[in-house]
């Protein structure tokens, strides 16, 4: 770990908000391979960002980071006033011990690709378990609070459900139920419509759309274009490793500036749907 | 049928077919499927044309081979059965005097007994050893390798034996700080190490050598990506391990664990080596003495039974509760199928489909 870290005077200044990320120099390397390259980032509370980039761009792996799932070869990432996965001694950053990690983790909700469910509890039991164990809150409270949550996503008849019970859509939603449970700073999305049927895509973004118009930061990784165009406040490419551009939505489908920007557009949107 | 067959012949066959219908007094059936195809052509008139096999009933396949092989296996198992019950020699008068007598049950009680502890001690050993396999420090997983290894390797025969004697190779055994000379407490071996001891450790530690491969098995066989979502929602790693792993792991788990708790059963009789006085070694004394070798013999593989049917039906159960979630609809234990059978019958004497 070669990077120090300073507090800076912008961070101060959101201190009391929610949900401020800001990510610095961020390496990470498997092996030979050199996934992340220096990656630099900051995202204001309540935004909603969209990264875009080529499979094996780094892009899955610079949202894992963020809530710890990866460790840092080198770079900080800072979730409002918390490091992730550090603490500041002395002019050291020294590692977090796990059950301090598991702590900041309660803080970013994840949502993946293949919904990660566990079969064997229920759809209320899968939503209730991280709010009574990870962060003690009574049970009679994360059950209300999880009935809630399965209604404000559609799925209220179907709290006693197992997961092989319900449809690729449904599981992502109760997915995303879960996720917010733990009321989250901010929500990471890994690919969050990759593992689903088309017709059933449509109602996983409308939940994620409703969570964007509330104000909760979100970053989203997504093959969604359209989606990507409709929701976001900025558009975020990477690739080999690096952020190559970003910009509104506008600036970047509508007249992106990188070559590869260029060519990795022209390739995922249909022509039909040109701008 | 192939597809070039001619319009009419189908037509014919269709004729053929209606008429049969008619004379088997269901008129309602015919009268149905005419107006039906009646209402279909007043739809759609275009479709005049359609193959006539649209309407035919459907004759299911004959399995005569299966009939043919069910009718051999019942014959001989009438067979076998008629034997069992009709050769004198079975001495079944013999069995029944012994099967309740108190030397018998107290043998069958200690060999409860042993499996029991050894199956509890031997799966509790097996899942610290699987953890210890599965974690990333090298020292625990090569230790746990190498208990599993020696363990396997060495008959369990060898392995009692070798409990029994611990005396001749080491006098006493003292707990006390290691390199020091300072000890806490020393028994002579031979006081320590009981038949019953030798039995529970032999018994145990093979165990827990075959246990640790079949849940480290089952702990692999659950998705990398529950681990992961349980990290992400900060779930604590005892929690993780034993409510988010373990029950996915149990249906794995369990048949084979199952395999292993009756092989255990029928294990313990090998501790008759130590003269201990469980279920197989007390039949043996007592045919020693009366001369009713097969008898005896058969009282204790009918209490073997017994057992084994007990714990078929506990792992029906059990694992029927761990796949909660696994399957989509849990299937009928066969008691609810029972009483469904006996419901309709009563209920609904026309069967329902």
């Amino acid at each position: 770990m070669s990077a120090t870290y300073t507090v800076h005077k912008s961070a101060d200044a959101v201190q009391g908000t929610r949900g401020f990320v800001e990510i610095r120099n961020v390496h990470k390397t498997y092996g030979t391979n050199h996934v992340l390259r220096g990656i630099d980032l900051a995202i204001n509370p309540g935004e909603v960002v969209a990264i875009l980039g080529p499979s094996g761009s780094g892009k899955s792996t610079l949202l894992r980071t963020i809530n710890h799932l990866e460790k840092l070869d080198a770079g900080t990432i800072r979730v409002d006033a918390e490091l992730m996965g550090y603490k500041v001694r002395g002019n050291r950053l020294h590692e977090l011990r796990e059950h301090e990690v598991l702590r900041q983790r309660t803080h970013v909700g994840m949502v993946f690709q293949n919904f990660n469910l566990f079969p064997h509890l229920t759809a209320l039991a899968n939503i209730t378990e991280a709010p009574i164990h990870a962060q003690k809150r009574t049970k009679a409270e994360a059950t209300a609070q999880a009935l809630a949550l399965l209604e404000r996503v559609g799925l209220s008849e179907k709290a006693d459900a197992y997961p092989r019970q319900l449809s690729g859509g449904q599981q992502q939603r109760v997915a995303i139920a879960r996720a917010l449970a733990l009321n989250p700073k901010v929500v990471l999305f890994d690919e969050p419509t990759s593992a689903l049927d088309p017709e059933l895509v449509g109602e996983v973004l409308d939940v994620i759309r409703s969570l964007a118009n509330e104000g909760t930061t979100l970053i989203i990784v997504t093959h969604e274009m359209g989606f990507a165009r409709d929701v976001a406040d900025r558009v975020v490419f990477v690739d080999g490793g690096n952020i190559i551009e970003q910009g509104t939505p506008t600036e970047i489908f509508g007249s992106p500036q990188h070559r590869r920007t260029k060519e990795f557009l022209s390739k995922v949107i249909e022509p039909a749907f040109h701008l | 049928m192939g597809a070039a067959t001619p319009t009419t012949e189908v037509d014919e066959v269709n004729q053929t077919r209606n008429s049969e219908v008619s004379i088997n007094g269901e008129p309602g059936l015919d009268d149905s499927l005419q107006e039906a195809a009646e209402a279909a052509e007043a739809a759609e008139p275009v479709k005049q044309n359609e193959p006539e096999y649209l309407k035919y009933g459907i004759v299911p396949a004959r399995h005569p081979g299966r009939w043919l092989g069910t009718v051999v296996v019942g014959l001989v198992m009438a067979a076998i059965l008629y034997s069992l019950f009709t050769n004198p020699r079975w001495e079944w008068n013999v069995v029944a005097q012994w099967f309740t007598a108190e030397s018998v049950l107290r043998g069958l009680g200690e060999t409860l007994k042993l499996t029991v502890i050894c199956g509890v001690l031997g799966f509790v050993l097996g899942f610290v050893l699987a953890l210890m396999r599965l974690s990333s420090s090298p020292l625990f997983s090569s230790v746990s390798w190498t208990f599993s290894w020696i363990f396997r390797s060495t008959p369990l025969l060898v392995q009692l034996l070798l409990w029994y004697n611990l005396g001749y190779l080491y006098e006493k055994i003292s707990l006390g700080i290691p390199f020091t000379s300072v000890t806490f407490l020393e028994v002579s071996t031979t006081t320590l190490i009981s038949q019953f001891a030798a039995a529970v450790l032999g018994l145990t530690l093979n165990q827990a050598a075959y246990s640790a491969e079949i849940i480290r098995g089952g702990i692999l066989s659950v998705d990398q990506g529950q681990l992961e979502a349980a990290a992400a929602l900060g779930i604590p790693p005892w929690r993780r391990s034993t409510r988010i792993v373990l029950p996915q792991a149990m249906r794995a788990i369990l048949p084979t664990a199952f395999n292993e708790v009756i092989g255990l059963v029928k294990g313990t009789s090998i501790v008759y080596v130590l003269a201990y006085g469980e279920l197989f070694y007390t039949v043996q004394v007592i045919y020693s003495r009366t001369q009713q070798v097969l008898p005896l013999l058969l009282v204790a593989t009918c209490w073997y039974i017994v057992i084994t049917s007990v714990l078929s039906i506990a792992q029906y159960y059990i694992e029927r509760h761990y796949s909660k979630g696994a399957v989509r609809t849990l299937p009928d234990t066969p008691w609810q199928k029972l009483r469904r059978f006996f419901t309709i019958r009563t209920k609904n004497p026309i069967g329902t489909r």
